[in-house]
């Protein structure tokens, strides 16, 4: 029976695992391995070891003060993937509970609205806003139209910023409403019984119980945000880029893996640091 | 001496660190309604479980009519378990849930299907046959989870607490099809349940388990009359606990001393031996209250007490009496009348409480 | 196609009760205003979501040219996409990617989630992080690693089949294949997981007990019953795979164009009323996937 069972197991898990190992483990490893390899100026790498890569990403550039630019663009994505993740909180916490009040009715219809542009084609959602703000868009045209001066709005960091917001709102509010509606409005009336006021039911029974649904939307929206490629590609038009585009740019005309290698290994150590941190934070909070 | 069916021999189960059943040996025979009966976590379900084959024992072997079958898959032994709830297959109807037994034994289609309303009719749900399990109520589920095990003509039925998903009234119908149904079909049924009640109404024997433990097997008179330890004693119906030392033993009785006033005489256990702490156990339907003092005649011990507590519950009134040395057993007597002295007495008023010698045990463990 | 779909399988289904109402309560002025805010953020948030879609599908039926001005209503760009030879071969390339991803990640994923949940095994926990990896990374890094990846191995077995130029293995469907399977088998295998795990054990049992074998038990029991957990799954990887740009820019060569791709390469030039219209197409695609996948939610409860 143990022997059949061994049988069965590998036969179940072996085509997935060799599939995870070849197309995920390894090229992953690769990556590591490759920041440390010498650049090849056809595209790939010279199989000598060198710390070129990372005294290139740490180097200490003289006309800025403290960083050079590949620091400025790690520290501007990380940035602004924060400021999606508040306005996605600020926007969405307040939807997800309206949606959870109401009707059932009222209620599926409004999930339904949330759930279309969660399913849609994030290229099409982005391409959306640069049909708005191009400079022959739909605003200039109609500043134009009514001859008025047009505004420089596309490859602005205000677009990207409202890219990445409209592109990650439906993934915050589908968690923060399955954490609203599970629940027990049954405690708000124990806490009006206890004599507290709704602010203070608000931050000490409603938003603790809702924490987890609160977790998870900011996982789901910062980390995708910080990798972004599309939205600060169509809407930043490659001026005002993020890690995403450095990362592309290494690894396309620019033709330095080991580089693009490095700033990939960096970017996975610091998101993993976060989560890690996030998640240690968030038990001991649990504990407590 | 009747054909033993299913036996475990010296079996324990371990998951872990946790033993489920520590060295149980069990005979039940052919034929019989046998009860497991035991508290939650008891070990009673485990032992079901190992019959059926869900799980393996750790050690022992289990024997279905004489043929070891501890280590096959539940689908080589002929044994069926109707579910604690019901594990009826949603996807299916209900004809084709009580087929799939016969359909794993390769039966033709047309006997199946004839079998299959036979056992429906038995079970006394013609006609259901293409519903779905959700489309039914709860006692019809309890039926056709019946019907998916009885088709199979099992050796033995295994029943996993199956009653307890219905309410009181359904609970009691069922318990008399069930008795009903085993006598017609003459299988074995082995029953788990944490209901005495419902383990003495239609068990022809009770297996008393705990903490993985067989405490005591016997038919419900004996586990009721004779409990060998005061976990039975306790366990199965109501129970008076009097601390006491044991002085002698003469005839099959011992001599007890209750508190340091009381000398009284009791049944016992063949293992009880003066100077043993043991508890007098006594039921309380078996003590009568009196309102003066009786002659204390052959083979009855009477008492002196107080009247603490009177309840009157209809059937009987409930009373706790306190003895000479403080202790306060509960009585119940039955209002058999309005004018009997014994309903009118109050609290503080002094009784007598009398029962016949052997009807009060002594145990020690 | 973004990590954050991650947990699709929970988030696309909210369930709709009716139990939890909150009281109410005739209001002070804070509750009023309070709750006239919560409906000034909820007509702004659907506003927000829905008016660029609105004004990209109103301009696709535009009759200009320049794309932002309304000249009169026209299907032409939408006739215009039909007998566009690139356009229609982008739209097969991502059918056949979709279709063969989904197929063998629904397979592998569905294998692995039983794996993992009926059996105990040494490195469990570790596989068990491994599998979720490939949800949390973002899909740029998983890109790059593919593409540095898929260049040394066809490197090395062009070298070692001393294949010459002209029929050496480059880059393509079959390389952006593999890589959607890569990132698929996670989501398959979470969303097929969460459906054994609702699965009471004791049908199996119950299979066992009336003399089915492991293997019939699983055939007329268990598959049947995750099968909406299994189609569920698969149609999250569908998805997911005709909506991937990012991975499939990276590891697609010559030939190997699929629709996102060319949308993007269109969408970077400018603004177009094809572009709307390709747009609106999708768009009309997504919605029938969420109904799809609100009727399996249906069926699974």
């Amino acid at each position: 029976m143990g022997k059949r069972r061994s049988v069965y197991l590998s036969f179940l898990l072996g085509p997935g695992a060799f599939w995870l190992l070849m197309f995920f483990v390894i090229p992953s490893l690769l990556v590591v391995v490759y920041s440390f390899m010498e650049r090849s100026s056809s595209g790939g790498v010279i199989w000598n070891f060198s710390l070129e890569a990372y005294t290139k990403l740490f180097a200490f550039d003289p006309d800025s003060l403290f960083v050079n630019d590949f620091v400025v663009i790690f520290l501007r994505s990380f940035w602004w993937a924060i400021l999606t993740t508040v306005a996605c909180l600020l926007i969405g916490y307040p939807l997800a509970f309206y949606i959870a009040q109401q009707k059932p009715f009222t209620r599926t219809v409004m999930l339904f609205m949330v759930m279309i542009p969660f399913w849609t084609n994030f290229l099409v959602r982005t391409y959306a806003w640069k049909f708005i703000l191009n400079n022959n868009g739909l605003i200039n045209t109609f500043l134009s139209e009514l001859s008025l001066p047009r505004v420089p709005l596309i490859n602005t960091p205000t677009a990207v910023l409202i890219g990445l917001v409209y592109g990650s709102l439906p993934f915050m509010v589908l968690p923060l409403y399955a954490s609203i509606e599970k629940f027990d409005y049954t405690l708000v009336e124990a806490g009006q019984d206890l004599g507290a006021n709704y602010f203070r039911i608000f931050t000490r029974v409603f938003l603790p119980l809702t924490m987890p649904g609160v977790a998870a939307g900011c996982i789901l929206v910062f980390i995708p945000a910080v990798g972004q490629y599309v939205v600060p590609t169509i809407l930043g038009g490659g001026k005002v880029s993020m890690l995403g585009n450095l990362l592309a740019q290494q690894f396309g005309a620019a033709l330095n893996w080991p580089f693009g290698s490095a700033i990939a290994v960096i970017f996975m150590i610091l998101l993993m640091a976060g989560v890690l941190i996030y998640f240690t934070v968030e038990r001991e909070e649990e504990a407590i | 001496m009747p054909t033993v069916n299913v036996e475990l021999r010296n079996v324990t189960k371990r998951f872990g660190d946790f033993v489920a059943v520590d060295n149980v040996s069990l005979q039940i025979h052919e034929g019989e309604f046998f009860s497991l009966l035991g508290p939650s976590g008891c070990g009673k379900t485990t032992n079901l479980r190992m019959i059926a084959g869900f799980e393996l024992p750790s050690e022992g072997e289990i024997y279905l009519k004489g043929h070891p079958v501890g280590q096959l898959p539940p689908f080589k032994r002929n044994v069926n378990t109707v579910f604690q709830n019901y594990a009826l297959f949603p996807h299916m109807t209900v004809a084709e849930n009580v087929g799939f037994g016969l359909e794993m034994k390769k039966l033709s289609k047309s006997e199946i299907n004839q079998r299959v309303n036979e056992t429906l009719d038995l079970v006394r749900l013609p006609n259901l046959g293409s519903r779905k399990p959700r489309q039914l109520s709860g006692g019809q589920q309890q039926r056709v989870a019946l019907a998916r095990a009885i088709v199979n003509r099992p050796d033995v039925l295994l029943l996993d607490e199956p009653l307890s998903a219905l309410d009181l009234k359904l609970r009691k119908t069922m318990q008399f099809e069930l008795k009903e149904l085993q006598r017609q079909l003459g299988i074995t049924f082995i029953f788990v349940t944490h209901d005495q009640e419902e383990s003495m109404t239609m068990s022809d024997r009770i297996a008393v388990m705990d903490h993985g433990h067989v405490l005591q097997v016997g038919a419900p008179t004996d586990i009721y009359e004779q409990p060998n330890s005061r976990f039975v004693a306790d366990f199965i119906g109501e129970t008076n606990f009097l601390p006491c030392k044991v002085t002698g033993r003469e005839n099959g009785l011992a001599t007890v001393v209750v508190g340091d006033k009381i000398k009284l005489q009791a049944a016992c256990e063949p293992n009880v031996a003066a100077g043993d702490e043991a508890s007098l156990i006594i039921r309380p339907e078996k003590i009568n209250i009196h309102t003066e003092q009786q002659s204390n005649g052959q083979n009855h011990t009477v008492l002196p007490g107080e009247i603490v507590e009177k309840v009157y519950i209809g059937t009987d009134t409930r009373f706790a009496v306190k003895l000479m040395d403080g202790s306060v057993v509960n009585v119940r007597h039955q209002n058999m009348s309005m004018n009997d002295p014994v309903t009118q007495v109050n609290n503080n008023e002094t009784v007598f409480v009398s029962w016949q010698t052997a009807a009060a045990r002594v145990l020690t463990s | 196609m973004t990590v954050q779909q991650a947990q699709e399988g929970s988030l696309s289904r909210p369930a709709v009760t009716d139990t939890h109402y909150p009281p109410q309560r005739a209001g002070s002025l804070l509750l009023t205003w309070g709750k006239r805010l919560l409906w000034v953020n909820m007509v702004f948030s659907f506003v927000f979501l829905y008016a660029p879609i609105l004004v990209l599908v109103i301009f696709s039926f535009n009759n200009s040219r320049f794309a932002a001005k309304w000249e009169g209503f026209t299907f032409q760009w939408y006739g215009q996409l039909l007998t566009n030879e690139a356009i229609i071969s982008a739209f097969w390339n991502s059918i056949i990617v979709a279709v063969s991803a989904t197929l063998i990640s629904t397979v592998l994923g569905t294998m692995t989630a039983i794996a993992m949940e009926r059996f105990r095994f040494p490195f469990r926990k570790t596989y068990d992080g491994i599998l979720y990896l490939p949800v949390i990374v973002p899909d740029i890094v998983m890109g790059i690693s593919l593409l540095a990846f898929f260049a040394l191995a066809l490197d090395w077995i062009n070298t070692a089949l001393a294949l010459p130029v002209d029929s050496a293995l480059r880059p393509g469907l079959t390389t952006v294949i593999i890589a959607h399977v890569a990132f698929n088998i996670s989501f398959v295998a979470i969303v097929v997981r969460t459906s054994l795990r609702d699965f009471n054990k004791a049908l199996e049992e119950a299979a066992q007990d009336l003399g089915a074998n492991e293997w019939i038990t699983f055939r007329r029991i268990t598959l049947p019953l995750i099968m909406p957990g299994i189609l569920g799954g698969a149609l999250l990887a569908f998805t997911l795979s005709l909506d991937d740009f990012v991975i499939t820019f990276f590891t697609t060569g010559p030939g190997g164009t699929t629709l996102p791709i060319d949308v993007f390469s269109r969408i970077r030039r400018s603004i177009s009323p094809e572009i709307n219209a390709i747009s609106t197409l999708m768009l009309l695609m997504s919605i029938v996937l969420v109904m799809a996948s609100q009727s399996l939610q249906r069926r699974r409860d």
